[in-house]
């Protein structure tokens, strides 16, 4: 069961939004997150949900799989619309019943902050959609790169980050073992009150934590086997590459903030 | 010809041990031979391994690999990149969450370029036969295909030697058979000196050499038929020995006379066609 949790969620494909650099997808993000704090206007909001329309359209992601990802946030935005429509202060009353009170401001308010939400999400997701992991964390290493010279130590918490997601399957494989194991002999972790299945996951942990601890130091053997001798003087077989859709997406992304500008200028 | 490793009267006890793992041992393993390496549990085998690639170091006496000193640290870079060692569990010797990429984690530690590391890391996943999983995730290989997997990221260091530690213990029949025949390939075709240490007789008969270890000396030491003929020898040291030799000592038993020397099962259907015709 536990088997079923996607990790990850990357969907793999060839498309020109999965040939792109993974740094030059998440300098993009992070200049998409920007541009949606940017939106003055209800233009803009439409500008941006075309953009991610687009991206979705040539990634050849669904727009059921961005909804799926979405699901776990409805009560966040649930409550993010409740906290903004009852709670703006303001004079253009829309209805009042007793102590509630609805104001036109307020509306507006609740409207373009889960519209945020929603937009800022689904753009994150369609990084993690088209971008392996390992990708991931390699364009991250790049981008960090300059920090090296202030002594963090960039390339040792990529590589953490690279074998945390190597072992994530094989802990989660090994959880179910114990926990059926736990099963077979009896243990109830799944009925009780809160206190008592949590002192039901004891005999889980334990095992879990000395297997973990065990595997850490086979692990760091066989690297040291391998002649690792931390980041200094390695070289990697996969060099991250720019080229000319790179710089199109650059473009793309700047037109887009352009855009988001010039509607909030105009009010539209 | 000059013995790649050369093991030199060393002993070496754990820190907190009173007793010794290794106890006076002296060993040349001479380069392209097929060298397993038998002994009951505790019996110092892992320990020798250990000080192949001078991830320990002895308490006395000295190891050299390839003329090179062991406890001197700044041949250590040099020794680990020649003498390669696969472990018993797969899953925790696997780094990367791509196969290609697992096997290039050591050239890139080594510093090779990168177009070099791509050409020796389809070549080592081609010897191990592992090639057409390049791109898979290695959770959702079998044991034996993860087991090569760590032997192809061993082979692209380009070692002379590989020391393989109990390499087949958690794995099926099917998986045994398909890393053993990878090993002895790597010996007999590409000339890399294999040192072998299992728990399963039948898996040192086709070696050139056999050593048997007791309480961290060797007890043993010679060609598998020799070896194995010893059957009182082999008892005391809390071994059995192989099907096939079993066989021919009950046939042998019962009047027949065969030779124990028929090792392999091939050898030993001959044998016995041979005495029946
Ligand atoms: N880390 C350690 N600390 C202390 N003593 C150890 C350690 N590792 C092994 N020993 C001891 O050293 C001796 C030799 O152990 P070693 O692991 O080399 O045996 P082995 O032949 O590989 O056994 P096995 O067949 O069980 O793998 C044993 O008596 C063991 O208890
Ligand atoms: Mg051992």
């Amino acid at each position: 069961m536990l088997k079923d949790i996607t990790l990850g969620q990357y969907f793999p494909g060839d498309t020109p939004v999965h040939r792109l650099d993974p740094r030059t997808k998440l300098l993009l993000t992070v200049a998409y997150i920007a541009a949606i704090f940017m939106v003055g206007s209800w233009g803009g909001y439409a500008l941006v949900f075309a953009a991610l329309v687009c991206v979705c359209a040539v990634a050849h992601i669904r727009p059921k799989a961005l909804l799926k990802g979405l699901k776990p946030l409805v009560f966040i935005i649930v409550f993010t619309a409740i906290l903004n429509l009852f709670f703006t202060r303001g004079d253009d009353v829309l209805f009042q019943w007793k102590a509630l009170r609805v104001t036109y401001t307020g509306l507006e308010r609740a409207v373009s902050m889960v519209l945020r939400i929603l937009l800022l999400v689904s753009g994150t997701f369609l990084l993690t959609y088209t971008t392996s992991p390992l990708a991931i964390t390699d364009g991250l290493e790049k981008l960090l790169s300059p920090l090296k010279k202030l002594h963090v130590p960039v390339y040792e918490l990529s590589l953490m980050m690279c074998i945390a997601l190597r072992f994530i399957p094989t802990l989660i494989e090994e959880t179910d073992r114990i926990m059926s194991a736990q099963k077979a002999r009896g243990a109830d972790l799944e009925t009780g009150t809160l206190p008592e299945r949590a002192k039901a996951l004891l005999p889980l942990l334990i095992p879990l934590f000395i297997s973990a601890f065990r595997r850490a130091d086979e692990l760091a053997l066989a690297m040291e086997c391998r002649c690792y001798n931390g980041g200094e003087g390695r070289t990697r077989m996969k060099q991250l590459h720019m080229s000319w859709r790179d710089g199109v997406a650059f473009l793309l992304g700047a037109a887009l903030i352009a855009g988001i500008l010039l509607l909030r200028r105009l009010g539209i | 010809m000059d013995p790649i490793i050369r093991i030199n009267n060393i002993s070496y006890t754990y820190p907190g041990s009173d007793k010794p793992a290794l106890d006076g041992l002296t060993l040349d393993i001479l380069p392209g031979t097929f060298t397993a390496v038998l002994g009951s549990n505790g019996s110092g085998k892992s320990t020798l391994a250990k000080h192949l690639n001078a991830i320990l170091t002895p308490s006395a006496g000295k190891v050299y690999v390839d003329g090179m000193d062991t406890t001197d640290e700044g041949n250590l870079l040099a020794i680990r990149r020649r003498v390669g060692m696969v472990f018993q569990n797969p899953d925790n010797q696997i780094v990367a969450n791509v196969v290609e990429d697992d096997v290039a984690f050591a050239p890139e530690n080594l510093g090779v370029e990168p177009h070099e590391i791509r050409r020796r890391v389809d070549a080592a996943l081609r010897q191990v036969g592992m090639y057409e999983f390049r791109m898979h995730a290695p959770h959702l290989l079998s044991g034996g295909q993860k087991q090569r997997v760590a032997i192809a990221g061993v082979l692209a260091m380009d070692p002379e030697v590989l020391v393989l530690d109990e390499p087949t213990a958690m794995l099926d029949p099917r998986g045994r058979r398909e890393v053993l025949a990878a090993a002895e390939s790597l010996c007999r075709e590409r000339g890399i000196t294999v040192v072998l240490i299992t728990h399963h007789m039948d898996e040192a008969i086709r070696a050139d050499r056999v050593l048997v270890l007791d309480k961290g000396r060797i007890a043993l030491d010679g060609a598998p038929g020799e070896i194995f003929s010893q059957t009182a020898a082999l008892e005391a040291l809390r071994l059995t020995v192989p099907e096939t030799t079993a066989l021919i000592t009950r046939l042998n038993a019962a009047g027949m006379r065969l030779p124990t020397t028929a090792l392999t099962d091939e050898a030993c259907a001959a044998a016995i066609m041979e005495a029946l015709s």
